[in-house]
């Protein structure tokens, strides 16, 4: 595992290159531990000060410096496309092994229910969700419910792994070993799975992120938790744009750019690397 | 019941073709067998690929139950082996042996795994030294030891020796009979040598009862006791091993029989003109 | 006779691996060289783990790592063109698959993928090269499979739905529907009962000689080599031992390696025991020095231990590399 990640940093110039700028983003997350302001506060600075020495990135017209607003901006976007992959993967990972492990009825539900989730359309659903609960709506439920939308597809994919894996011959040493069945998928057939999950959950990030960005520049969100759609609407509400107040919007961008290709960039290493063909075989 | 070992009655196993398929293969039609639980034998299954010889396997091993037909293994139906400790009681007397010996084992595990997991699950150990002991002497009887084993992956031994590793992982639970399914087809004729030696061998000292399935006449008339033909899910001919082999009955046993390919390139039965004949 | 249709130099192809720091290297190809003429069928036998499949490998450009070709080459002269598999690039290797050269790999009844039917393997890797409309595609295929014996249904299961050895047929099938000009075939019949085995081999053999084509026949079993091949290469433990005619090699063995396997055929009505071959079999990472037999090879000396020897003609067309060859027996 850590070699593989050493020779990956050591010979792999996009890998190297994601890590870097994700990096960045992620130590430039840690500042907001040591914001000087609570982010919420406002007119806690003058406004509309373009960036200089004092306000690197400038303030806002709410009077907040975007430095520190955004590090806490870009650690709540982060944290949210983290929960939403880690959820939505162990969802895909249990209902993709179960279902490729089972096989017949059990297959045939779980396999019927990922198709339906597959199809829904997610925006819409989203949004209404955002008009049922409306005061209710917190940036966890949020995570939650697009954990919820976002584990099928790669479900899927793992299932038609794990189909393949029961039918091979060392699923039926493992049983007649004595294995229990979560031993048996935990430890024979997650290996194989692995690869999968570490590139899907860099795309699942990714996919997250963009979405929380649309709905929350668009307000369908808490807009009181800073995360980096919702600096954005802020800014779009306080016409940022047409006022001059360009930093306002360019460095919140700049910030998701970086994530995206940073993430976009590991997936395809990975993909690339961990390809399982070349680890399943006898070696 | 006096003493069966394994009573498979007239057993059925019918496969839906699928969703589209409407048509239904009958893999196994009416198959029964006895083996004896005081005399320990070689009971070989031969024929037709596709003859439902792996799908009867699978049954004796309660891996897939049978459409139609009883199968008994020391006087319990194996339909009514439901709860995870009765299986567990079950393959610890029954345990297969399979085809591909490099398809074993998990190519990402170690070897001792699987060797600690039937001695903690399958022989009921608890202890470590116990467990270790259990393996070791398992391997011993296959001609290995614990010491050449441990912290291996099967890609670092050959495929005989991993067909012993998987022989002994069988032999941990003290089973009264394994199910080998194609045990030498993927190994050389000189491991392959080896490996039948050791499971007659494994009958004679261990007292193991083993079903044989194998496309190798040779080697089936070498080692086994008694011998089934099967044909079309059907066992078309059985009987003592060199009966039958010497002088089979069934047009299909004959034919079975006649295509024996001879080791010998003056006698070449494959159509060849001009080429080869010896000079 | 033409040229050669198949020319393998030096060829050299070790795994290399490292773990922790430490690098292994397998030597499972050490310079090996063969020619195979137009028209043969070319028989290649062995231990287990000796390097048959890592060979066949490297001829046809499946190279995946751990795998690396460090010398040798291998040309081939199809009959449209002449192709240096190791010189050139993928998109040609793609020309030429199925349509030249096709490879049935070891175990490739496990490679079938689980979760289509295998109607569209067909599809996939035949339909292009066929060049018929779909329906006489399909005629040819389910004509094709019938000669395999297998029922056209099978078109419609998915892999897990057959057996074995039916599954085994399907690869055969997929690799000769295109009738190429060389056929490259890892074990491709051990999963079969000796009746299909023996019509399975009449349909390569009369493939084979309906189009002059030329194949290389990997397998353990000493019996098909009697029956099927022209000329036999014994490999062990890396290396090319011993090389000739298959009949003379039946009648003759000259390796003490080969002698072994020869005597220790198993024949249907034997019933004294077989013995297998004493002491461990070579561990690749670390050969034996010298000659890689020598550790278990009744005939060794000391010379043996310390030098290896080079493959030398014994007598037109029969090839050994051993320093006191096993007496010429006659017929
Ligand atoms: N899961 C399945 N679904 C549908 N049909 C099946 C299934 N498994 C096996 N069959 C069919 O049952 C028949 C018997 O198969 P089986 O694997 O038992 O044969 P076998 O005697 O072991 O053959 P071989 O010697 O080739 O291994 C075949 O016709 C096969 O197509
Ligand atoms: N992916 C791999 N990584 C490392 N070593 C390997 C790998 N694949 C094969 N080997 C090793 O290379 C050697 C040659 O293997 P190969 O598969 O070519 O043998 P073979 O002659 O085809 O044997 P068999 O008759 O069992 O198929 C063996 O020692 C094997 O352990
Ligand atoms: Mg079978
Ligand atoms: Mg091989």
């Amino acid at each position: 595992m850590w070699r593989t990640l050493r020779d990956l940093l050591r010979f792999n110039r996009q890998f190297a290159a994601g890590i870097v700028l994700l990096g960045i983003v992620a130590a430039f997350s840690c500042l907001s531990f040591f914001s000087p302001y609570p982010p919420n506060d406002s007119f806690v600075v003058p406004p509309d000060v373009p960036p200089s020495w004092a306000y690197p990135m400038g303030t806002t017209s709410r009077g907040q410096d975007l430095f520190w607003l955004l590090s806490f901006a870009i650690r709540n976007t982060l944290l949210f496309g983290m929960v939403v992959a880690i959820l939505s993967r162990a969802l895909a990972l249990v209902i993709g092994l179960v279902a490729g492990y089972s096989g017949g009825l059990v297959d045939r539900a779980l396999m019927s229910i990922n198709d339906t989730f597959i199809v829904i359309p997610l925006f819409p659903i989203l949004v209404l969700f955002y008009f049922v609960m409306r005061d209710h709506m917190s940036w966890g439920l949020l995570a939650l419910m697009m954990a919820c939308l976002g584990w099928a597809y790669d479900a899927r994919l793992i299932r038609s792994v794990a189909l393949s894996l029961r039918t091979r011959e060392f699923t039926q040493t493992g049983i007649f070993s004595g294995m229990s069945t979560r031993q048996i998928l935990v430890e024979e057939h997650l290996p194989y799975v692995l690869p999968i999950l570490f590139s899907t959950t860099m795309n699942n990030i990714n996919w997250s992120i963009g979405l929380e960005v649309t709905l929350s520049v668009l307000g369908f969100t808490d807009i009181n938790t800073p995360t980096i759609g919702v600096l954005i609407y802020w800014a779009n509400q306080h016409t940022a744009l047409v006022a001059g107040i360009w930093w306002w919007l360019f460095f919140p961008v700049l910030l998701v750019v970086m994530t995206f290709i940073g993430l976009f960039l590991l997936a395809v290493s990975m993909n690339e690397h961990i390809d399982p063909r070349s680890r399943l075989g006898r070696s | 019941m006096s003493g069966a070992l394994l009573d498979v009655d007239n057993v059925v196993r019918t496969y839906s073709g699928g969703l589209l398929t409407r048509r239904r293969v009958t893999a196994v039609d009416g198959v029964s067998l006895r083996l004896d639980a005081a005399r320990p034998e070689i009971f070989t299954i031969v024929g037709e690929s596709g003859s439902g010889k792996t799908t009867l396997a699978r049954m004796i091993l309660n891996m897939i139950a049978p459409s139609a037909g009883t199968i008994r293994f020391d006087g319990t139906d194996l339909a009514t082996i439901r709860s995870s400790r009765a299986r567990l009681a079950f393959m610890k007397r029954v345990q297969p042996i399979f085809q591909n010996p490099f398809e074993s084992f998990n190519p990402m595990k170690r070897l001792d795994r699987y060797l600690f997991a039937t001695g903690r699950r399958m022989a009921g150990l608890s202890d470590t030294t116990a467990i270790a002991d259990a393996a070791d002497t398992a391997l011993r009887s296959v001609g290995l030891s614990l010491a050449e084993i441990r912290g291996r992956y099967p890609h670092e031994l050959s495929g005989g020796q991993l067909q012993r590793v998987a022989i002994a992982r069988a032999l941990i639970s003290k089973p009264a009979l394994l199910i080998a399914d194609e045990p030498v087809s993927m190994i050389d004729a000189s491991l392959r040598a080896s490996i039948v030696n050791l499971l007659r061998d494994l009958r004679d000292r261990l007292s193991v009862s083993i079903i044989y399935i194998t496309h190798d006449l040779a080697t089936a008339y070498y080692i086994s006791d008694r011998i089934m033909i099967m044909r079309h899910g059907k066992a078309v001919e059985a009987g003592d091993a060199r009966t039958v082999l010497d002088d089979p009955q069934h047009p299909y046993s004959q034919l079975l029989k006649q295509s024996v390919l001879s080791p010998d390139p003056q006698h070449r039965t494959v159509g060849r003109q001009g080429g080869s004949s010896h000079a | 006779m033409g040229e050669p249709v198949l020319v393998v130099s030096d060829l050299r192809a070790y795994y290399r691996t490292s773990a922790f720091g430490i690098e292994r290297e397998v030597r499972a190809v050490d310079d090996v060289s063969l020619t195979i003429e137009a028209n043969e069928i070319y028989g290649l036998a062995g231990e287990s783990s000796s390097g048959k499949t890592t060979l066949i490998k490297t001829i046809a450009a499946a190279i995946q790592p751990p795998l690396e070709v460090l010398g040798g080459s291998v040309v081939f002269n199809f009959r449209d063109r002449r192709v240096d598999m190791h010189g050139v690039d993928r998109q040609h290797l793609d020309a030429i698959r199925w349509k030249n050269l096709s490879y049935i790999m070891q175990g490739s009844m496990n490679v079938l993928n689980p979760v289509r039917r295998i109607r569209h393997a067909f599809v996939d890797f035949a339909f292009r090269h066929i060049g018929k409309p779909m329906p006489l595609f399909l005629a040819v295929v389910r004509e094709h499979l019938e000669r395999l014996h297998l029922a056209p249904e099978v078109l419609d299961a998915f892999p897990h739905q057959l057996s074995g050895g039916m599954r085994q047929r399907v690869t055969i099938a997929l690799a000769t529907v295109c009738r190429p000009d060389f056929i490259i075939a890892d074990e491709p019949t051990t999963a079969l009962d000796v009746v299909v085995q023996k019509s399975v081999l009449a349909m390569i053999h009369e493939i084979q000689r309906e189009l002059g084509s030329s194949i290389i026949f990997v397998t353990h079993d000493m019996a098909v080599h009697a029956n099927l091949t022209d000329r036999l290469g014994i490999m062990y433990a890396g290396r090319l031992v011993e090389e000739g005619r298959t009949a003379d090699i039946f009648r003759a063995p000259r390796h003490p390696y080969t002698a072994h396997l020869i005597a220790s055929l198993p024949r249907l009505g034997d019933s004294a025991p077989k013995k297998g071959l004493d002491g461990a079999p070579p561990n690749l990472a670390e050969p034996p020095s010298g000659c890689r037999f020598h550790p278990r090879c009744p005939r060794a000396t000391e010379r043996c231990a310390r030098e290896a020897a080079p493959m030398a003609s014994l007598a037109p067309g029969h090839r050994v590399a051993c320093f006191y060859p096993e007496p010429e027996r006659s017929a």
